[in-house]
């Protein structure tokens, strides 16, 4: 027997339940070395904005236990050069494209869905909603309900594509953020983003992050991530994308049982670049033993 | 695709003190260029959570060694690793150096040594080597260094072999001269000062340059330094720089 691993977001086919989580991968080509990404469910590329960004004075990364703190400061390519450079490539493996995209204010976010959503081989978006732009009201929009719902509202009514939106740890009651998306049209949401942090050097008295603070990824996160997955997948009907700290297929299906309907794998691919199949043959193999057909079997599929 | 494998360890001993080389045996078949890298990563446990990074220190057959100083965690636990342990590798990672065509000038100042000992062993006999450390208990593979370079300078800041004082002193002195190609890698006061002395002259100087990292691939954009055309990442676009590209 086979288990049937397909997934779906809207009309959107995924082969498997495992794609990447945005920053961690690149553009994906920097895996192709160690890869096949033919066998990924999708790949969610760096998070993009209209214009190319400088991002943060290093230095950017510390190590902490079981995970790391980064503050890059959204550095990317921008549109242009993603479409001519990074795309016509990526176009050429058969998984699903999915764009991580930002601006530094609603009419930014806008404009890029827009041209994103016109772009041949972009199979769907990922709005992230933290907007790095401290003097944009719209930096709040992760946080603040009403700006949330107005945000997605203003990016769905002008896409076609399958819109996911990226979830921000920072708030007191994730399922409500989720919610609002789904009242707002969004297709999926996924979460959990990196959660603030920071680490001292006690004899400079000086923070290790350039920025001062960054964000928490990798297994440190995990358990955090997986209880606010739980918690979304019960308070909305769209599929639910989890990620936080998931290095192999055990802390993957983790996650599926809690309710998400596809995994990204992110940090983890800096410790080992092939966990993204180690995930989907460990998950396969699952179902194998469990006797399970169909993934979808599992899905939220929590005794309680 | 066996860019990252398992490599099991023929040796791991302590040299001198802090001072580390760990021989692995590996079945990747991928070649190194002097000045590439790999990451190492000890085990499966989660912390410390991120590899190390490490200059290929030699190469051959299916030999691969790294040279390394314990400097927090990560090298700690690396040194704590037995023979027949195996050991999680990623590389050839990075930009090597561009190879040199004729003789040329190697500044390593004291660990920097490890990135530069394959080049000069690489091209027997071509080397003004110029290397500097604290003294003459730090300095290491005397003898095989003799061997390889065409010219050996030890620099010692104590005086107690070689030369006394450090080591861009006895560059300015003895090597600038040459009018050959640099190659250097060592602690940034070192290359601060190469950078000095060198300006405004037309001898081209390769850096080898150390930064935290977590992808190695050019993923993350979490290793970047500032060069005079924006941010560049040390583990794809280095980790060896043209020094007229960095700001020092
Ligand atoms: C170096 C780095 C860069 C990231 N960049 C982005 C980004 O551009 N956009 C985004 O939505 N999330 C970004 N993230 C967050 C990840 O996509 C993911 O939500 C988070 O790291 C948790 O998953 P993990 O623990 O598996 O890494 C980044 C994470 C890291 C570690
Ligand atoms: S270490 Fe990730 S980009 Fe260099």
């Amino acid at each position: 027997m086979k288990p049937n691993l397909k997934v779906k977001i809207r009309d959107l086919e995924f082969k498997n339940p495992v794609i990447t989580a945005s920053g961690t991968f690149g553009y994906g080509l920097e895996y192709s070395q160690f890869v096949d990404l033919n066998r990924l469910g999708g790949i969610v590329v760096k998070g993009l904005s209209l214009y190319p960004k400088e991002g943060n004075p290093p230095p950017r990364i510390y190590e902490t236990p079981c995970g790391m703190i980064n503050s890059i400061g959204l550095q990317n390519i921008g549109y242009e050069v993603f479409i001519k450079e990074k795309l016509p490539v990526l176009k050429k493996f058969d998984t699903n494209v999915i764009v991580n995209f930002f601006g530094e204010n609603l009419s930014e976010y806008i404009e890029i869905a827009l041209k994103l959503d016109s772009t041949d081989g972009i199979h769907a978006l990922e709005m992230n909603v933290s907007c790095p732009n401290k003097n944009s009201e719209w930096r709040q929009m992760g946080i603040d309900p009403k700006l949330l719902a107005q945000a997605v509202k203003e990016v769905r009514k002008r896409i076609s594509k399958p819109l996911i939106i990226k979830l921000s740890p920072q708030v007191t009651d994730i399922s409500l953020m989720a919610k609002i998306c789904e009242e707002e049209g969004a297709d999926a949401v996924s979460l959990i983003n990196t959660i603030p942090a920071m680490v001292i050097d006690i004899k400079t008295r000086r923070s290790l992050i350039g920025t001062l603070t960054g964000g928490l990824s990798g297994p440190a996160i995990r358990p955090v991530a997986l209880r606010a997955v739980w918690e979304v997948a019960k308070a909305v009907n769209i599929p639910v994308i989890g990620m936080g700290g998931i290095t192999s297929a055990e802390d993957a299906l983790q996650f599926i049982i809690a309710g998400a309907t596809l995994v990204a794998v992110g940090t983890a691919n800096f410790i080992n670049p092939i966990t993204t199949i180690e995930v989907i043959e460990g998950i396969e193999k699952f179902l194998v033993e469990e006797t399970i057909e169909d993934i979808k079997e599992l899905i939220g599929k929590l005794n309680e | 695709m066996n860019k990252y494998s398992k490599a099991k360890i023929k040796s791991n001993v302590s040299l001198k003190e802090d001072i580390y080389l760990i021989t692995l045996e590996t079945s990747s078949t991928q070649q190194a260029k002097p000045g590439q890298f790999y990451i190492l990563r000890p085990d499966v446990r989660l912390d410390p959570f991120l590899g190390r990074p490490l200059s290929v220190f030699e190469r051959e057959d299916n030999v691969l060694k790294f040279l390394y100083r314990i400097k927090g965690k990560g090298t700690k636990l690396l040194s704590n690793l037995n023979e027949g342990d195996l050991i999680q590798i990623t590389g050839p990672l990075g930009k090597g150096y561009p190879l040199p065509k004729d003789e040329f000038i190697v500044i390593a100042g004291g660990i920097g040594l490890a990135s530069v000992y394959y080049l000069i062993k690489s091209f027997p006999k071509k080397a003004h080597l110029f290397y500097g450390v604290r003294n003459k208990e730090e300095l290491l593979f005397y003898d095989l260094l003799k061997e390889f370079s065409k010219e050996l300078c030890v620099a010692t800041e104590c005086g107690s072999l070689g030369y006394q004082g450090v080591v861009t002193e006895v560059f300015s002195q003895k090597g600038l001269q040459l009018n050959l190609p640099i190659y250097a890698c060592g602690p940034m006061i070192m290359i601060k000062e190469i950078g000095r002395i060198i300006e405004g002259k037309e001898i081209p100087c390769y850096v080898a340059v150390e930064e935290r990292m977590a992808c190695g691939v050019g993923a993350c954009l979490g290793c970047v330094i500032p060069t005079n055309q924006g941010f560049k990442r040390v583990c794809t676009e280095g980790p060896v720089f043209d020094i007229k590209e960095l700001i020092l």
